[in-house]
């Protein structure tokens, strides 16, 4: 009530008087129907808090520093920072447009020829599950709607446990998503900062403690926003420990083809784990490894029992789906399709992904050079170790802000960086930065 | 082993695709599709508009751009003009900076953010109690969406007379004044899906009157503006004399009718708030509801009806675009209208004339329709809804005898 009379000694037509008077009429009327020329029916709407890795973008745009680098956002830039589109993008763009299509309505579960390619891409052509019909794969709006779909359906029809285990840590999204779907989030232990690697005894522990049903969340490879991928034969006894507690997996592959340069390599765990008997669910991506962020290319997948259930899978996700976006947009699933349909275009698609992780892995390599060259003696050999876009520095708070305060480098307040955004034109001064506040 | 998804029962199809599935499996050659909303040529034909044509060899063209990710709220310059084409160039809450926008995946989109923040946002916190109306009938998705943003009270508000085969007014005002005050009314800016019956000028002044007094809350659809009359700025009446009243309001935009661009899903949630600061707010909490659900929308669309908007020749040839398709589906109303009643079907046939848009509520009752489909091959809803899109020259005397066959024979 103090705030509303606070509120109200405003200057306004009906002045003080009808102000007291209307402050009593709220004392007795607690219905919120307040004249129009002294609200909104936004008056209570908070400002919500600004997206932790977008403000460093935004940040980033405002700093008028010449030597400024952004380490943020995870998109690709080349070796001059700039955005790069696939040659082979550009190529299917061109046989798209020439065939003249149509723009009517896909189906609500997306485009048949990128659904297919989609799930041959993440489970291999010869896959049993893709021959005997037992998966269903839709369309949907790249990877946060892939997760967003899945979570909405995990709360529907997987009634026997509420909570999604995230290693510790997780895309910083993963968690609004599954809570706003309803879900409970917990965690397992996953990274080590003493080791800036992968807590395999930590996890393993954490997991042997999950109860039955319980559904958890593995990266299929290069895990944002750490790097650190666990080896194959971790992943085997992951596997193992997870088939023993009868979980549910949720695996999210947003860089497939992107952390190690090669796709099968990358696709290796979710293959595994099907194999060994898991019917995952399954979040794909082709923002990054195809570059087409903007245009919202993903997939989701349910590995089902047989066909039939797969058939009953797919009506529900249907349903699930119309009341949200009704059909997803046609353009980037097109792309996708040309080129992973299309034999010259998939092999040029392979070396481009190919080169993309190749000149991430060679930032890395001379960033580690770079800081040995500036006189560094700590161990920054997990650097190199981790793959994929991103990398956990290992450094702190105070430390990232220094490096952003007097060297104008972006990132996130966990100490992640994007090393995408590292080129060979910057990373001589990242290094003398990165020194310079750990020294 | 015993599977997770055991119990997990098949749903029953979405009624209009499984309709056009069963079009598509038909081997009459006299078939005939009325059902889904897509605007077909008069040879039965989807149709790209000349000026999406031209624009997508510019953007194919154009070197410097790119597919990097939209900010979350979608492209500004699509944002603010699409904004302006709902709400006039010239608009008073535009100049006074009370308008925001959010770039929505579709129409469908547009209401799914609309409706979750209302949820969140709306009658106080995460009141899934306000009731939600929609008009009886309405286009059926708008129950899920708003169902499925946890809104627990979805109910209808009379809307069509079908005996009279027009609008219910007195229906809709008196469910108008007995709703819960703050109750969320979902209107249709013009084109009424599937009726193709609108309020008039003075009818919509009426319910404006009556939702103002008794402060309820205003959610227009507009899925059709330019569609209606052939006029964007006549289709936009209704939207724009409710913000001349004064009212904070919610519209939500489809450019995939207008703009024949379906399946790229472009859409825009217009808000129009008291100022700019709650504008400001509003759109920040909206950010968060968008990255929870897509993160940021698709570029190809918006960008397309963004440049075509921003460009004064582009932006001619697309009213004009619009203009030939309105006319064609006038053309067909005209022409079915004046074929029903040279056979001397039973029954008035004025309101095939009278409604507007792309569809007419034919009148025709679910046994009626199962034949039209069975023994005619003519597919349409079971609520007597036709596309008239799907009308050409070539198949319109078949529609006709067909109709006036139905009606003589089945009751």
């Amino acid at each position: 009530l103090a705030n509303v009379i606070a509120d109200f000694i405003m200057p306004c037509e009906a002045g003080w008087l009808f102000s007291v008077i209307y402050c009593l009429y709220l004392l007795l009327d607690v219905s919120i129907s307040l004249p129009d020329c002294f609200s909104s029916w936004w008056s209570e709407v908070q400002m919500g808090p600004p997206d932790p890795i977008l403000g460093v973008s935004e940040a980033y745009k405002r700093d008028t520093n010449p030597k400024k680098i952004n380490l943020g956002v995870g998109a690709y830039r080349d070796d001059q920072g700039k955005p790069y589109v696939l040659s082979c993008v550009r190529k299917a763009e061109a046989q798209i447009a020439a065939k003249k299509l149509d723009k009517e309505y896909l189906a609500i579960g997306g485009l048949g020829d990128f659904t297919k390619a989609c799930a041959k891409l993440a489970l291999g052509d010869d896959n049993e599950v893709i021959k005997s019909g037992r998966n269903i794969t839709v369309q949907t709006i790249s990877g946060t709607g892939s997760l967003r779909i899945g979570a909405n359906f995990l709360s529907r029809f997987h009634t026997e446990a509420r909570d999604v285990y995230l290693p510790k840590p997780s895309w910083g999204n993963h968690t609004p998503i599954f809570r706003d779907a309803g879900m409970q989030l917990k965690a397992y232990t996953y990274y080590d900062p003493k080791t800036c690697g992968f807590d395999f005894q930590g996890a393993l522990n954490d997991i042997s403690k999950i109860p039955e049903k319980s559904v958890i969340m593995l990266h299929a490879c290069a895990h944002n926003p750490t790097g650190v991928d666990p080896r194959p034969e971790q992943w085997k006894e992951i596997a193992d420990l997870v088939k023993k507690r009868n979980l549910l997996v949720f695996f999210d592959m947003a860089y497939q083809g992107f952390a190690s340069g090669d796709i099968d390599r990358d696709a290796w765990a979710v293959r595994y784990f099907i194999e060994q008997g898991h019917n995952i669910v399954l979040s794909q991506s082709f923002a990054k490894n195809m570059g087409l962020y903007g245009e919202r290319v993903g997939g989701f997948t349910v590995v089902c029992k047989d066909a039939e259930e797969a058939k009953r899978v797919e009506s529900q996700l249907k349903i699930l789906i119309r009341p949200i976006y009704s059909n997803p947009p046609m353009n980037g699933a097109r792309i996708a399709a040309t080129i992973l349909n299309t034999p010259d275009l998939y092999k040029e698609w392979l070396g481009e992904v190919h080169g993309m992780a190749n000149r991430i892995i060679t930032m890395r390599e001379l960033l580690v050079a770079n800081l040995k060259k500036e006189g560094s003696t700590r161990n920054w050999k997990h650097v190199i170790d981790q793959i994929g876009m991103f990398c956990f520095t290992g450094l702190k708070p105070e430390q990232v802000e220094r490096l952003t305060k007097e060297f104008s480098v972006y990132m996130t307040k966990d100490g992640r960086i994007s090393m995408a955004g590292v080129t060979s034109g910057n990373v001589g001064y990242l290094a003398q930065g990165i020194h310079a506040v750990t020294k | 082993i015993m599977s997770l998804f055991g119990e997990v029962p098949q749903a029953t199809p979405v009624a209009v695709f499984k309709l056009s599935n069963d079009f598509k499996e038909d081997p009459n050659p006299m078939k005939v599709n009325l059902g889904v909303g897509a605007y077909r040529t008069d040879e039965g034909q989807p149709w790209v508009l000349p000026v999406v044509k031209k624009v997508e060899k510019l953007i194919v063209a154009d070197n410097r751009l790119n597919h990097e990710y939209l900010p979350i709220l979608g492209l500004p310059e699509f944002r603010s003009s699409a904004s302006k084409i709902a709400l006039g160039e010239d608009s008073p809450a535009i100049q006074e900076s009370r308008v925001g926008a959010v770039q929505c995946l579709g129409g469908t989109g547009a209401l799914k953010m609309g409706a979750e923040f209302l949820r969140r946002w709306y009658n106080g916190n995460d009141n899934m109690k306000t009731p939600v109306y929609v008009s009886a009938p309405t286009w059926e998705n708008h129950n899920s969406v708003f169902a499925n943003a946890g809104f627990k009270d979805v109910r209808p508000y009379k809307y069509w007379d079908a005996e009279k085969r027009g609008l219910d007014l007195d229906g809709f005002l008196g469910d108008l004044e007995t709703a819960p005050k703050h109750s969320i009314f979902v209107l249709h800016a013009c084109a009424h899906n599937p009726t193709g019956t609108d309020p008039t000028h003075v009818e919509w002044m009426q319910v404006a009157e009556v939702m103002k007094r008794r402060k309820l809350f205003v959610f227009f659809d507009s899925a059709y503006q330019g569609f209606a009359s052939g006029c964007l700025d006549k289709d936009a009446w209704a939207v724009r004399n409710f913000v001349t009243q004064g009212f904070e309001m919610f519209c939500a935009q489809s450019f995939s009718k207008n703009f024949g661009l379906y399946n790229e899903r472009v859409g825009n949630l217009t808000i129009v708030a008291r100022d700019a600061d709650n504008v400001r707010r509003v759109l920040s909490q909206m950010e968060k509801i968008v990255r929870v659900t897509w993160s940021n929308p698709p570029s190809q669309g918006a960008r397309l009806v963004a440049i075509t908007l921003n460009r004064a020749e582009l932006f001619a040839e697309w009213k004009d675009n619009v203009k030939t398709m309105a006319d064609r589906v006038l053309l067909m109303r005209a022409s079915l209208q004046a074929k029903l009643q040279a056979l001397g079907t039973p029954g008035t046939w004025d309101h095939i004339t009278q409604q507007i848009g792309m569809f007419s509520f034919t009148g025709l009752n679910p046994k009626q329709v199962e034949y039209m489909i069975k023994e005619r091959s003519i597919y349409l809803m079971a609520s007597g809804r036709i596309n008239m899109c799907g009308l050409t020259t070539k198949n319109i005397d078949y529609v006709a005898k067909s109709i006036h066959e139905t009606v003589v024979n089945v009751q």
